[in-house]
């Protein structure tokens, strides 16, 4: 079953001079995949991602993701899409410093007010167990470390139970231990709560390990 | 749009920078607080000024002017349109200042609608001799009851009473100046001459200060007969009419109905006291312009922090975006926080602006005898407490407004890519 379809994107900067980003770029993502996206610096593959998470509307083509066309709805549709449908992991782990471990987990699932407040934290707790950081969950988000931080980051990514997890180089500032971590919750997600996993990576051993990879130049793909 | 989420967000963020909140607030008390001690003292500074002026005075006088300036009876015969007529110093004609069927006039317009009291006066002008020394002043015959319903001369007396006016007909009450010139007290005689050169020795049976001095200075009070049987006049002779209204703001136009009906000059308190009605409308502009520059420098105040506060936040923002937050989640982050800011700081500045006035109250105030004040005038009025509550409610939100519009327009994949 697709989840994700990206059809004919065209993407461009205007600056400092118009030059063409992504070239007619075209493919589909089913669900429970685990799909790594790589390519030199430069090639697109961040914008690319963007472009994916409905934060970057500004681009030519379409865009499809649980057979809902995204492309040209209002910012704030968007936002409540992303907020249900999404859940996001960069490379600066970016939780929210003033919060506690659990506020941050809690805070999109609050957004989203499906469950009542009781119910948010237990499932936020069940996220934070997943990862492996439920006992610093009253802790304050600025006094863990990278890796904690990164693992925290997934435990909010994945409290609303969204359809697709996209990563902008979730591994690129740990090291090998933490990386390892990271994509054993990735792989754990994909192939037993069937979710669909989108990562940029530069790390060859991750997108190895993933279950396709997509390898882009020049604003193409090359290889899928 | 999640409200309730938004202030959790917006308490956090307020919370974990208090030094930053507290600047931010005590910009907003400041103002507010001067606003409130400006305003207070501005306004009893005024209800006193308006208070001394309407105590002393009529709403309204009834009188006759006495007109100097007549047409000749050349100019009345002959009419000037071809001729040029010159009279040389005409004089004026013989006329008396009486109010034609006063006494009637008194009993209609005391059942009229509006209406707090009506008194009679004979006034006028006299000698009081004090040995060989004169000294000048004026008498108003006074019907002391009613009187007393208009200015309520029983707190005006220093010693003696008003009620002897009643039962003494040579009785006289002199202002607590006059009297220290004529160096009398209750009990001594004094000789009063008027320009027409009637003479009458009366007694002193009190002694009365308004604390204004032209009135203390120069005025007695007798009896309506009193001043008839010295002037040579009836017993219907009466020069002024005094009234008083329920609503003072009602005698402006009473007064110009009263003028039309019986023909008559009047003169109500506007008019007379014009200069106090000019100089409270200039402290009303003054006190408007000093409060809103307060409130202004702390609404800038606000700006900048807010502004800043978003600009320290703009990771915070694109992260609130990208798990779902709209812009006006947002700005309604950003927003609450400017609006607890101005509510918190508005509160403790009516608590601080009430304390300052109230101080400024029990403040001992020296003036001397003139003016009776003893302590400085502050009004107390639940209006300005609202009123600045709300400017400095309205400040904040359009301080905090500007930079919560520009955190809504973030772009966060300009921050998040890095």
């Amino acid at each position: 079953m697709t989840v994700l379809s990206a059809s004919h994107i065209n993407k461009y900067f205007f600056e400092p001079e118009k030059f063409q980003v992504l070239q007619d770029v075209n493919f589909d993502v089913k669900r429970g995949e685990f799909l790594s996206i790589i390519g030199k610096s430069g090639c697109g593959k961040s914008t690319l991602l963007y472009i994916l998470s409905t934060m970057d509307t500004d681009y030519e083509g379409s865009l499809e993701v649980n057979g809902e066309r995204l492309t040209g709805l209002p910012q704030d549709t968007l936002a409540a899409f992303r907020n249900e449908h999404l859940g996001f992991v960069f490379q600066f782990h970016f939780l929210l410093p003033e919060f506690t471990v659990l506020q941050n987990v809690m805070l999109p699932a609050l957004k989203l007010g499906k469950y009542s407040n009781k119910e948010i934290e237990e499932r936020a707790y069940e996220k934070l167990r997943l990862v492996n950081m439920t006992e610093h969950a009253r802790k304050q988000s600025s006094k863990l470390s990278g890796g904690q931080q990164q693992r925290v980051a997934i435990a909010r990514a994945l409290i609303n139970d969204p359809t697709i997890i996209m990563g902008d180089e979730p591994t690129g500032n740990l090291d090998k231990a933490n990386s390892g971590l990271v994509f054993d919750i990735f792989r754990r997600i994909a192939h037993e709560n069937g979710q669909t996993i989108i990562t940029v990576t530069h790390d060859p051993d991750f997108a190895n390990g993933s279950d396709r990879i997509i390898e882009m130049s020049d604003g193409r793909i090359i290889r899928h | 749009m999640n409200l309730k989420l938004s202030f959790q967000i917006a308490q956090t963020h307020l919370l974990a920078k208090k030094r930053q909140t507290l600047v931010a607030m005590l910009g907003v008390t400041f103002g507010i607080a001067m606003f409130i001690v400006m305003i207070s003292f501005m306004q009893g500074v005024n209800q006193f000024l308006e208070d001394s002026a309407l105590d002393a005075s009529p709403h309204v006088r009834i009188y006759n002017e006495v007109n100097t300036q007549r047409p000749s009876i050349l100019d009345q015969t002959h009419s000037a349109d071809s001729d040029v007529n010159i009279v040389h110093h005409q004089k004026p004609k013989q006329q008396l200042p009486r109010i034609k069927n006063g006494l009637q006039m008194v009993r209609l317009i005391e059942k009229m609608k509006g209406v707090l009291g009506v008194s009679p006066e004979v006034s006028s002008q006299a000698f009081f001799n004090n040995g060989p020394i004169q000294i000048s002043g004026s008498m108003a015959g006074i019907d002391y009851p009613r009187e007393n319903r208009l200015y309520n001369l029983d707190s005006r007396i220093k010693s003696g009473s008003f009620q002897a006016l009643l039962t003494n007909p040579k009785g006289i009450v002199v202002g607590a100046n006059l009297a220290k010139k004529l160096n009398v007290n209750v009990g001594d005689k004094v000789s009063v001459t008027t320009p027409t050169g009637g003479n009458l020795t009366l007694r002193v049976v009190g002694i009365f200060g308004f604390g204004i001095g032209t009135i203390d200075n120069i005025r007695c009070y007798t009896s309506i007969g009193t001043v008839q049987e010295i002037l040579g006049k009836d017993a219907s002779y009466i020069t002024d009419i005094h009234l008083k209204m329920t609503d003072p703001l009602l005698a402006l136009d009473f007064a110009q109905t009263l003028q039309k009906q019986f023909d008559i000059h009047t003169e109500d308190w506007g008019t007379a006291n014009q200069a106090i009605l000019a100089g409270k409308k200039i402290r009303n502009v003054m006190t408007f312009v000093i409060s809103m520059t307060l409130l202004v420098v702390a609404g800038f105040g606000i700006y900048n922090i807010m502004n800043m506060n978003v600009i320290n936040k703009l990771k915070d923002i694109a992260i609130l975006k990208a798990t779902g937050f709209g812009s006006k989640d947002v700005v309604a982050v950003f927003l609450l926080q400017a609006v607890i800011i101005g509510i918190l700081g508005g509160f403790l500045g009516l608590l601080i602006g009430f304390g300052i006035s109230y101080a400024l109250s029990i403040t001992p105030f020296e003036t001397g005898d003139m003016i009776s004040l003893k302590t400085f005038p502050v009004l107390f009025e639940v209006q300005y407490y609202l009123m600045g509550l709300a400017f400095g409610v309205i400040t904040t939100v359009l301080a905090g407004y500007f930079p919560s519009r520009k955190a809504a327009k973030i772009d966060p994949v300009a921050i998040l890519r890095g």
